[in-house]
């Protein structure tokens, strides 16, 4: 069974940064822990690099001196973006998109609920009329959340027609914010792709979208790249979101994606429960992924 | 990802000052390694493996069979690949049935991973297969998974388990046992349970997926895990393995770009084999694994037994051959650019054919944005023509050529460029045909002609210009046609062709040779 130590590289690290001097096999290990996280191999080539000049530089052979750079490299890397949610418009239209299986749904069930514990009023809009009984599955999460939903008329509805509907309720209700679940799509389906690209338009003719939310699975490798670029590509992605950190993947090509993109992380999942959704800190996250 | 490129591309630049040197020294050949490692870690392939996996490449690569080789870029290629099959499991598997049934099918795996569509797929097929399967909600988790998988097993047309109402209530182990007395009483011959998404490092629910693993000590365990997963796959795996031991594996969204190293990460750790590929969101998207191409997808080098087995299917040989004559004859006509066309649509979805072209990764996009109906617009204008005209192009004047276009509802100015077109395809055509390698944006030279025997000359390249679009479309189409079927003939060398003819626009005599070679001709 696999170890339980939450999304950090502190099991993989501990060995090398405990040891007198920094030698050949701690910058071998360290290589080996950042690849094994899926950095990648750009990811981790730059960072060694750094590293390797940084420790040069300073003539350090403290492996805990490493362990620090390290942390404050990954953590310069991910607050070079503003992380914060821009929800100010009323109402405030959220889109969260993504592909198939990473937690849509579930995310916006979580982020329901941790907007109703600010006070904020929600409604969701069940815009997955595609999968079977997303929209029961959304309606039992919102429930749970605290949030009103809106559900499709008839089977097979127009996403964008939901989204619409959704955010027409909102303004004429005065629900403060909206969130919209769309059906999960492969980066790869230009015909989804631009299905996505017609909710946007359409949604924009009531209200602007405040945040458009891509959800990525942490376990996913190097094609977390790809659906980023496509993402953002069709349907404007203002942010990202972290999921499945609670297993015993690392997510380390989020640091990529940021970088490649210039899209910052703005919420963090890390468990089925309600709450387990957080805001994310880059210095929080740099200190727990290198312990 | 494409922005690498495919290896075999990346391999031939590494190897192309070595050209001179006749044979690879150490240091070569671990240049080359370091590209494949960097390769397979881009692929997802977990660490640990792309270790052990380099080593064996670098000790074949400074064997005697690489320095032998013409092509030493190719050979290390070809290593590779064998090594990657061999990892996969080299053979298919299938599915083992009970000799008492019902036969049980259990499936586990992450959350997201997609069980329970992939429950519908499996018993979509199984039906068609002349099976009666059953299908447990055993999901009592996740909000209305029950609901879903109800759905699916309507969509699906077969039957469906479903005591409890789910969303946390009801017990999974109670529910599976029980499926299997009613399947039984019932007269279901399978039975398949959808179980809870959970992660590796869940204890508690690990332990409930081993209960109902005892509980109806399934058949076959299959484990089911999404193609884009990363370097977790290790981990993930060999917690399901101690968890709950399963006997196969499933890869499902194989439709996406990610290239599905973890297939590879989950065979060598756990040594089980991967029986099933799901690809794609209808439920008929979903047909047993191929090592070998799923070894070709990592490395980026297409899929081409796939497009050969549907080229095969779709063509006739003596069709091909005087086609072929009519190429180097320069009686290629209107009509029979239409009678390819009508082929290529037989073997289905150009764009799918496109895609498992090597090194095709990269042009996913313009695929997509490649129209079907250009070729039904097109067929349009051919069959607005009369006979003669289309035997004879140069009949075309302006008056015939307003005729056509309100006989196929488009306008001149299309039939013009159709027919331009087609001037350009069949000068290519009698190039090719003529031994020649034409020039096509893009795409790099294709080997091609079935005509070879002929004469071998070389041909001087053409320059018309196939900048524009749709020349480039239908130079594109109408290679293909030509193309296939002679790599069909030698179909275990599906490497060529996308590697050593690529490197330069003016192939040597040495890659000519090759090429020749390739041909079987």
């Amino acid at each position: 069974m696999a170890e339980r130590t939450p999304w950090s590289l502190s099991g993989a690290l501990k060995g090398m940064f405990q040891k007198p001097t920094i030698d050949e096999t701690t910058w071998d290990d360290l290589e080996h822990a950042l690849l094994t996280a899926d950095f990648g191999p750009d990811v981790t080539e730059a960072t060694l690099d750094d590293l390797h000049k940084k420790v040069d530089r300073y003539r350090t052979t403290d492996p805990r001196d490493l362990q620090r750079m390290l942390r404050e490299s990954i953590e310069e890397r991910l607050s070079k973006y503003d992380t914060t949610l821009k929800l100010s418009e009323r109402p405030a239209v959220v889109l969260v998109v993504g592909v198939n299986g990473v937690g849509k749904t579930t995310t916006i069930g979580k982020f329901a609920k941790f907007l109703g514990t600010y006070g904020r009023s929600v409604v969701v809009g069940a815009a997955d009329t595609f999968r079977a009984a997303a929209v029961d599955q959304l309606a039992t999460w919102a429930e749970r959340g605290g949030a009103q939903i809106i559900r499709p008329q008839q089977q097979g509805q127009d996403p964008a027609s939901v989204a619409f509907q959704t955010v027409e309720y909102a303004k004429r209700t005065g629900v403060e914010i909206v969130l919209i679940d769309t059906a999960g799509r492969l980066q790869t389906k230009s015909g989804l792709m631009d299905e996505l690209s017609k909710i946007r338009r359409v949604v924009e003719k009531q209200a602007p979208i405040s945040e458009v939310l891509l959800v990525l699975d942490a376990t996913t490798g190097q094609n977390g790249l790809a659906q980023a670029e496509a993402f953002i590509e069709h349907a404007g992605v203002t942010g990202l979101v972290l999921t499945k950190l609670d297993g015993s993947a690392r997510g380390g090509f989020v640091l990529a994606v940021q970088e490649r993109t210039g899209i910052p992380i703005k919420l963090v999942g890390q468990g089925e429960g309600i709450n387990d959704l957080t805001g994310f800190t880059p210095h929080v996250f740099a200190q727990k992924l290198v312990g | 990802m494409a922005t690498f490129g495919n290896l075999s591309d990346r391999l031939s630049e590494t190897f192309k000052n070595l050209r001179k040197k006749g044979s690879l020294s150490a240091s070569d050949v671990d240049g080359t390694v370091r590209e494949i490692r960097r390769a397979l870690l881009e692929a997802d392939v977990s660490l640990d493996v792309v270790k052990d996996f380099t080593g064996k490449v670098r000790e074949r690569a400074l064997g005697d069979e690489v320095n032998k080789a013409l092509n030493p870029a190719q050979q290390v290629v070809q290593i590779v690949n064998d090594e990657l099959v061999a990892i996969l499991g080299g053979q298919q598997r299938r599915l083992e049935f009970a000799k008492n049934p019902p036969t049980v099918i259990m499936l586990a795996g992450l959350q997201g991973a997609g069980k329970t569509t992939l429950a519908g797929k499996l018993a979509k097929w199984l039906a068609k297969e002349g099976h009666t399967p059953l299908l447990v909600a055993a999901d009592l988790q996740r909000p209305n998974a029950v609901t879903q998988l109800s759905v699916v097993a309507e969509q699906a047309g077969v039957a469906v388990y479903a005591p409890e109402p789910g969303n946390g209530v009801g017990d999974p182990v109670r529910v599976a046992k029980d499926s299997i007395v009613y399947a039984r009483t019932k007269q279901y011959d399978t039975v398949i349970v959808d179980t809870a998404g959970r992660l590796g490092v869940d204890a508690e629910l690990m332990k409930q997926a081993s209960n109902i693993r005892n509980a109806v000590s399934p058949d076959e365990v299959l484990f089911v895990i999404d193609a884009m997963i990363g370097q977790d796959a290790v981990a993930t795996a060999k917690a399901f393995q101690d968890g709950v031991d399963f006997t196969g594996v499933v890869l499902t969204k194989l439709d996406g770009d990610a290239r599905g190293g973890a297939a590879l990460s989950v065979a060598s750790v756990t040594g089980r084999p991967i029986i099933f590929a799901s690809t794609g969101e209808s439920l008929d998207d979903f047909e047993p694994f191929h090592p070998d191409r799923m070894a070709s997808r990592i490395l980026d080098l297409g899929d081409i037994l796939t497009l050969i087995e549907q080229a095969q299917a779709a063509f006739d040989e003596e069709e091909a051959m005087a086609m072929a004559e009519k190429f180097s004859t320069d009686s290629f006509t209107l009509e029979d650019f239409l009678k390819q066309m009508q082929q290529l649509r037989n073997m289905g979805s150009i764009k799918k054919m496109m895609g498992m072209l090597p090194g095709m990764g990269q042009m996913k996009q313009q695929l997509d944005a490649f129209d079907e109906r250009e070729i039904a617009r097109t067929e349009a204008i051919i069959q607005s023509m009369t006979l003669a005209e289309r035997r004879n192009s140069k009949l075309l004047n302006g008056s015939r050529r307003l005729r056509i276009a309100r006989g196929s509802g488009s306008t001149v100015t299309e039939v013009n460029a159709l027919v331009n077109r087609f001037e350009q395809a069949a000068k290519m055509m009698k190039t090719v045909a003529k031994g020649g390698v034409p020039q096509i944006p893009g795409m790099g030279p294709i080997p091609g002609g079935g005509g070879g025997s002929s004469s071998r000359k070389q041909q001087p390249k053409k320059k018309g210009s196939k900048s524009g679009n749709p020349a480039k479309r239908a130079s594109e189409n109408a290679a293909l046609a030509a193309g296939v079927k002679p790599a069909g003939a030698a179909s275990g060398g599906g490497f060529g062709l996308g590697g050593g003819a690529s490197a330069s626009a003016a192939p040597s005599e040495e890659e000519l040779a090759s090429l020749q070679k390739f041909l079987g001709r």
